[in-house]
């Protein structure tokens, strides 16, 4: 039996240990927030953080988590008005949308480290996750605006 | 019917006609609902191809809108959402503007797959605006003029005295004022009024259409993850499978030993699924599905399957062969899709001839969402989520599979994560249905992985075009030979068709607007060896690409400005109507060419104002360069202008891209910018990187290292978008996919301003190196 916390909450976990994260939280805890695009940590499509550290769910096995701290995007904020999900939505970021949550996620991670970062920084940090819409300019704006609000 | 876009609100319940209803009036008394049947006809006051689609369009405002006691405006979207905005926000937002309603208090109900209800639901071809707006306008107003007529009839005054104003009713003598809830109940007794007593309002009325400030209808959950995708989908009880699908197409299983795989924890069932025979349409291909506790335990079993494959005709594909027969057939004379003039005699005699060969291969979609859909059997009935583009088609194509009749089958649409065509078709729906009926109906999902994304598409054409183009002493371009070679997608619906269909051959190609007066296009037979699909833009993507290359080619041997060159050969303002000079009915993307005609003045402005906008024309530093290109597509006229730099060892960053769209009267400004913006970094994908091969028959790409797309650090960052004014009396044509036909050729005639290089082959991929 392992022990983690996801979303402020604790969890007990006693399933195969080799099972990416992104399987529980999508499969057992039905936080389908976290999306899986990849399977190998190409496209970010499931960052969540892992005691603060954005993270690709989808090649964390289980094993690795035991006593950690884990935030999902549905854990972000209480009320999904982080500054980056409002400023997703003041600029009107997404397309489709499958992507985003990762995204946020990603830059959610970035900006609890450099809360004031460059526009490469921005870049540097986001380049891990894709999105087929090419929604990158506005992803781009919405994090400098965010930045700008923390 | 489920709340789709809130997961915690997956409610299933009896899934009858009464339960769908229901569902529709949650947030009270179901007031204006849909049991009358259809008022179907042309109410158009400008003919389109929408009365020509299956199922057509309906406008009954008791279909699309119901309000509820608490006055909340409930409009059903039934087109598919896949991230244009078209289906959840700009058609119900045309609805509610003519209503006048309050867009605060709206919200967009997803129908079920039912094109006898709701008319036509295949989302593709740019089509949902221009097909829609007239039926969503009508449908807003009748029900406006149905509830000022209530509040009239209660106030007992004349409905000449009363105005609905924003989610409310105003007698204008009095200022007594009734809410949309208050009124519903009796307007839904009234009979809707017949189309030639709708009133639409004045365009200068409107509150959010051509505004552009109405958000997307799932922002708020596609920001707090609380969206729900075909991928997304838990049901109380479900099973989870993944198949292992023949890798070659037309293979099956030869032999399988699943001993492992049953053993892997969480692993419950092996199913063996027959391949669809050719010609594949939309069915599945077979395999073997490993059914399972969840999605790893089926992945992980999956894995353990031992299985050999009988590979069938297709086993000895090789892209490599194939580009060489495909090279081979366009120098040689092919079938006429077009002419004009006598080419050959004029090239014969020309003082000289320009000729250039392109190539492209095959593409994948590569939706961010792979394809995924549950199916299970509730109250008697057959019940789907999937993300499908076609939802109607989708539940047609379930039930015959099942083998029973559609209204067995209730289609739930999810949110689409990307379709660009890949989700029109809807094998993985049927795989789910086949696999919860060897479940006994049991709730189950088919996942589909990165992997399998890739190696099982309905894959964007592979193509070889070869231009000539013949010149008079005064470098007059006096004959135009086009050849065309590429598999076309009706191989995935009839047996060996070798040439393409009218649909291809209107996408930009015999359909060329240039001002030459011998002209002639030739398609070379072509077999297929893979599932040709659409793919956002079609056949556009390269003819825009080949022919624009070629014009900016030919500016280049004669010494001309690219831009002024492309003005010339688009030549004076004028109507094309290529319809008498083609040996297949000229498709023009399913409309009437007196509504949305090839007019090279449209045209031409789109050049000017790209061109303008780009400043084209100033000095840039080494390695630089802008490059320009136009198309028409889905009756729509676009151009870009590419800024590229260049760097030494060949990288490619993009410091801006310009471009002006004509998309007619446009709806949402901000969401078409989108768009455009969005269309620049596919067609950057797919001119820098795009390529699907196949060796042995087989795919060879397998995920996002070998299939990559671009990145935010190679992606432009500064697109500007420029669309061209029009009033409402200009009809309003496509956008989700005009954008990226320019792109790729914008992008080559950049570099080649740069470097001189000439890319005749997609993707660029190292040749800059």
């Amino acid at each position: 039996m392992a022990n983690l916390r996801i979303n402020g909450q604790e969890r007990a976990y006693d399933g195969d240990p080799s099972m990416p994260l992104l399987w529980y939280l999508r499969d057992d805890l039905r936080l389908t927030g976290t999306k899986f695009g990849c399977g190998a940590a190409l496209c970010g499509a499931c960052t969540v953080h892992i005691d603060g550290d954005a993270a690709r769910a989808c090649v964390t096995p289980m094993s690795s988590v035991t006593g950690k701290s884990i935030v999902t995007i549905e854990g972000l904020h209480p009320k999904g008005e982080h500054p980056l999900q409002i400023a997703w939505r003041d600029l009107g970021v997404p397309q489709c949308g499958y992507c985003q949550t990762g995204q946020i996620m990603q830059a959610a991670s970035l900006l609890s480290k450099k809360p004031a970062p460059t526009d490469a920084e921005i870049t540097e940090a986001m380049t891990g996750n894709l999105c087929r819409c090419g929604c990158y300019q506005r992803i781009h704006a919405a994090v400098r605006a965010a930045a700008k609000g923390v | 019917m489920t709340e789709l876009n809130t997961h915690s609100k997956l409610v299933l319940t009896n899934v009858s006609r009464r339960g769908l209803l229901k569902g529709v009036a949650a947030t009270g008394g179901l007031i204006l609902a849909a049991q009358l049947p259809a008022i179907r006809g042309a109410l158009a006051s400008y003919p389109t191809g929408a009365e020509s689609m299956p199922n057509g369009v309906v406008n009954n405002p008791k279909v699309f809108i119901s309000i509820g006691g608490d006055g909340t405006v409930s409009i059903i979207a039934a087109r598919a959402e896949m991230g244009n905005g078209a289906a959840r926000t700009a058609l119900p937002m045309i609805v509610a503007d003519e209503l006048e309603a309050d867009w605060a208090r709206v919200r967009v109900v997803q129908s079920p797959g039912d094109e006898k209800t709701y008319g036509n639901q295949d989302t593709d071809g740019s089509r949902s605006v221009r097909h829609w707006i007239q039926p969503m306008r009508q449908c807003g107003a009748a029900a406006r003029q149905m509830l000022e007529t209530a509040a009239a009839k209660k106030w007992g005054v004349d409905v000449s005295e009363v105005q609905a104003e924003l989610h409310e009713v105003v007698h204008k003598p009095s200022g007594r004022k009734l809410g949309y809830g208050e009124l519903a109940g009796d307007a839904a007794g009234l009979p809707v009024p017949a189309a030639d007593k709708v009133k639409l309002k004045d365009a200068s009325a409107f509150r959010y259409i051509g505004k552009g400030t109405v958000r997307i209808a799932d922002i708020n959950d596609i920001t707090s993850g609380k969206a729900l995708y075909g991928q997304d989908v838990v049901l109380p009880g479900m099973k989870f499978a993944v198949i292992a699908r023949p890798p070659v197409l037309g293979g099956k299983v030869a032999t399988l030993d699943a001993s492992a795989a049953l053993k892997v924890a969480g692993v419950e069932k092996v199913v063996t699924l027959p391949p669809t025979p050719a010609p594949y349409k939309f069915g599945p291909l077979g395999g073997v599905a490993v059914i399972a506790q969840n999605t790893w335990a089926a992945l992980q079993g999956r894995d353990a399957l031992k299985i050999t494959w009988d590979d069938g005709p297709n086993k000895s594909h090789d892209s490599k062969t194939y580009r060489a027969e495909l090279e081979a057939a366009v120098k040689k004379p092919g079938k006429v899709e077009r002419n004009e003039g006598d080419a050959d005699k004029a090239l014969a005699s020309a003082a000289r001839v320009i000729t250039a060969e392109y190539y492209a291969p095959h593409l994948a979609h590569a939706t961010m969402e792979p394809p995924a859909a549950a199916a299970r059997m509730n109250y008697g009935k057959w019940e789907l989520w999937a993300p499908v583009q076609s939802p109607g088609q989708a539940r047609d194509d379930v039930a015959a599979a099942l083998g029973v009749a559609p209204a067995e089958v209730v289609m739930h649409t999810t949110l689409l994560g990307g379709g660009f065509g890949r989700k029109s078709k809807c094998d993985f729906a049927i795989e789910a249905a086949l696999l919860s009926r060897e479940l006994g109906g049991a709730p189950v999902k088919v996942v589909w992985t990165r992997e399998d994304d890739l190696r099982h598409g309905f894959y964007h054409t592979v193509t070889a075009e070869r231009f000539e183009a013949g010149l008079d002493a005064s470098n007059k371009v006096v004959a135009w030979r086009h050849r065309s070679a590429s598999p076309t997608f009706l191989s995935t619906f009839i047996p060996d068709p070798k040439h393409p269909s009218g649909i291809e051959l209107g996408m930009g190609w015999v359909d060329t607007p240039f001002n030459v007066p011998n002209m002639r296009m030739e398609s070379g037979a072509a077999q297929s060896h893979v599932r040709i699909g659409w793919f956002r833009s079609v056949n556009n993507v390269v003819h825009a690409w080949s022919i624009q290359s070629f014009i900016a080619e030919l500016a280049h041997q004669l010494g001309k400005d690219p831009k002024d060159y492309l003005l010339e050969m688009i030549g004076p303002a004028r109507i094309v109507d290529p319809s008498k000079q083609v040996t297949t009915p000229w498709w023009n993307y399913g409309e009437p060419s007196e509504t949305f005609p090839v007019d090279t003045g449209r045209l031409r402005r789109v050049v000017e104002l790209a061109a303008e906008k780009g400043e084209w024309g100033k000095k840039l530093p080494k390695g630089q360069g802008l490059g320009i290109a136009a198309h028409r597509s889905f009756v729509s006229f676009i151009a870009t202008v590419v800024h590229v730099v260049v760097g030494e060892k060949g990288q490619i960053t993009i410091p801006r891209v310009d471009t002006a769209i004509d998309c007619g009267y446009c709806v949402h400004p901000e969401r078409v910018a989108s768009q455009v913006e969005g269309a620049a970094v596919m067609g950057l994908t797919l001119a820098k990187h795009g390529a699907i091969t196949l060796k042995d028959g087989a795919v060879e790409q397998s995920n996002f290292h070998d299939f990559p797309l671009v990145r935010i650090n190679e992606s432009p960052l500064d697109t500007r978008v420029y669309i061209v004014p029009h009033g409402i009396d200009v009809p309003p044509s496509g956008v989700g996919e005009p954008g990226v036909p320019p792109f790729a050729p914008a992008l080559c005639n950049a570099i080649f301003a740069a470097t001189g290089k000439r890319i005749r082959e997609l993707p660029i991929g190292n040749q800059l190196a």
